[in-house]
């Protein structure tokens, strides 16, 4: 075993470390920095002074802002409220529409792969009452719309389903569960941070009444989200939750983040104006970098649908060897892993659980995050890279030796601790 | 998360990897862990018959940066002591020498059970008896 394989060259034009992570956050843009500068020193007003030229110029900013957000997804720029982020988005939706539509109903309709924010909030509003289907999802992580069919009763206020997963990239079929909600009078909420300037959405062709979106996962600043909320057909309303003085028409009140909120806007025109190369660009570089991995490896596997999955996604499993340490491994690449040691939990992902991937496959699973900024030269020196590692933790996986010997490690009673 | 250096260490150049013939009386092989739990360790020792001193030891894991190095460790510090001095070896005492953060000490743990299991199994191979330890132990 030498370790010099694991250590291809660095290729001309790759800094290290490789940055591969991007849907736990992506760089800002230079061209965002460059439209959000101003607004930090000289154009600093508050956007609610109505009284004097500062606040009429921050007021003007946010207000393009709003348009180049309502542009990205088809809305009106009236639809969209200003929050600190997409966990503030899910939380005001989710809770906000159950508290505006109590007299309706009390069950919520959500699924299992939602990302924390989501499911969190149905959780504590079930302690207050309300009741929440939480639907499962199939092999490739997408809901059976049958399911979500037989779940909707007559006290059903709301459903929940992202657009995009976090994890293994799967895009729900966002179209067909609006489709449904608006047939049966129903709210439909998305977490749509993810797709956002990823895969082309429209709020109306969609009948999506509400969504969460996030500027840092678009090549956006951190600390700025917005929710788009339906203003016609139907006119969905929001219970405020926080309270203050009524910005934001009154569903969140707060002095805007003005120049976060104006790289936003700046981040949403780029990806209205690169979205498509960019999506058939990444695609490409996603497919070579598996291609490179499946072709040098055995006992990989493929997490989730790969025909309904976001451009820059590949979430695989690397079966024999632990996430963790194939991540020590690799330490000059920044990915994630599903595994168990890397979560505060010291539970293995419940995304790729839920897809019924045993705890062992999860424990090997990588998430590689392709962005706008990824080249092919760095595709190539990760491939490369993670192949080498895998090579030598698999000369030292006490299971991969087993399994070429012909041992069903099934078969074997392993004293679970 | 921070590895100490001496994690790195070993996780960069584990010691003693590889596997000993399980069939021979000599040899004891522990096998600790589950895949599902995220790791799995394979523990062997070559025991010499007259001395009882362990001449040889190998691993093989699965899992994560600490379990390898734990075991690595483990292989190191068992060889060239009696069973009975092995069993002395404690996984506080590994987590000392890699200084493990309390999130990794399970790893340590798993590393005496293998080396437990792999004394154990040469013991039964052997027909050593719980007696018998006792005695060498009180010497």
């Amino acid at each position: 075993m030498s370790t010099v394989e694991a250590t291809p060259a660095v290729p001309a034009g790759v800094t290290l470390p490789i940055y591969m992570d991007n849907h736990a956050t992506s760089p800002l843009d230079p061209r965002v920095l460059e439209a959000m500068l101003p607004y930090f020193t000289g154009k600093f007003g508050n956007a609610a002074s109505r009284n004097h030229s500062f606040g009429w110029e921050a007021e003007t900013a946010v207000e393009t802002a709003r348009e180049q957000i309502a542009k990205l997804i088809g809305a009106s720029a009236k639809e969209i409220i200003f929050t600190s982020g997409a966990t503030e988005s899910d939380n005001l939706a989710i809770k906000g529409i159950a508290e505006m539509y109590r007299e309706r109903g009390n069950h919520i309709i959500t699924q299992v792969t939602e990302h924390k924010a989501v499911l969190d909030t149905c959780k504590r509003l079930e302690k207050y009452g309300y009741r929440v289907t939480y639907l499962p999802v199939k092999a490739d992580g997408l809901i059976d719309l049958e399911d979500l069919k037989r779940a909707i009763d007559d006290k059903t206020i709301l459903v929940s389903i992202m657009a995009a997963n976090n994890e293994i990239g799967v895009l729900q079929p966002i179209a067909e569960i609006g489709k449904l909600c608006h047939e049966k009078g129903i709210i439909f909420h998305t977490d749509g941070v993810q797709s956002l300037g990823k895969v082309p959405i429209d709020v109306n062709a969609m009948n999506i009444d509400v969504m969460s979106l996030s500027a840092h996962k678009v090549y956006g600043p951190k600390g700025v989200g917005a929710l788009y909320v339906r203003r016609r057909n139907p006119r969905v309303q929001i219970a405020a939750q926080i309270d203050g003085g009524g910005h934001e028409r009154g569903m969140r009140s707060g002095t805007l983040n003005v120049p976060g909120i104006v790289g936003f806007g700046k981040a949403c025109e780029i990806a209205g104006e690169e979205m498509e190369a960019e999506a058939t660009r990444l695609k490409s570089l996603r497919d070579h970098l598996r291609h490179k991995l499946e072709s040098a490896l055995d006992y990989v596997e493929v997490n989730g649908s790969w025909e309904h999955r976001l451009p820059g996604n590949l979430n695989m499993s690397f079966i024999y060897v632990e996430g963790e340490s194939l991540l020590m491994g690799i330490n000059d690449v920044a990915v994630s892993s599903g595994s168990a040691c890397t979560s505060a939990t010291l539970e293995p992902s419940y995304v790729l659980k839920a897809l019924g991937l045993g705890d062992d496959v999860a424990h090997s699973s990588i998430r590689f995050g392709l962005g706008r900024f990824n080249t092919e030269a760095e595709v190539d020196y990760v491939a490369d890279k993670v192949i080498g590692v895998v090579k030598r933790l698999r000369d030292l996986s006490p299971l991969y030796e087993m399994v070429k010997e012909g041992i069903d490690l099934s078969k074997i009673e392993w004293a679970a601790h | 998360m921070a590895y100490s250096d001496k994690v790195l260490d070993h996780y960069n150049n584990p010691r003693n990897v590889g596997a000993l013939d399980k069939s021979s009386d000599e040899v004891g092989t522990g096998l600790v862990g589950a895949p599902e739990c995220g790791d799995v360790m394979r523990l062997q020792i070559r025991v010499n018959p007259e001395t009882q001193v362990i001449e040889e030891a190998k691993f093989r894991t699965f899992g994560c940066g600490s379990a390898i190095a734990s075991s690595s460790l483990a292989t190191e510090w068992v060889k060239g002591k009696t069973v009975d001095e092995a069993l002395g070896i404690k996984n506080t005492d590994i987590v000392k020498e890699l200084a493990l953060p309390p999130v990794k000490i399970h790893c340590s743990v798993l590393a005496e059970d293998a080396i437990r299991a792999a004394i154990g199994d040469w013991k039964k191979k052997n027909h050593v008896s719980e007696a018998v330890e006792v005695a060498v132990a009180a010497k």
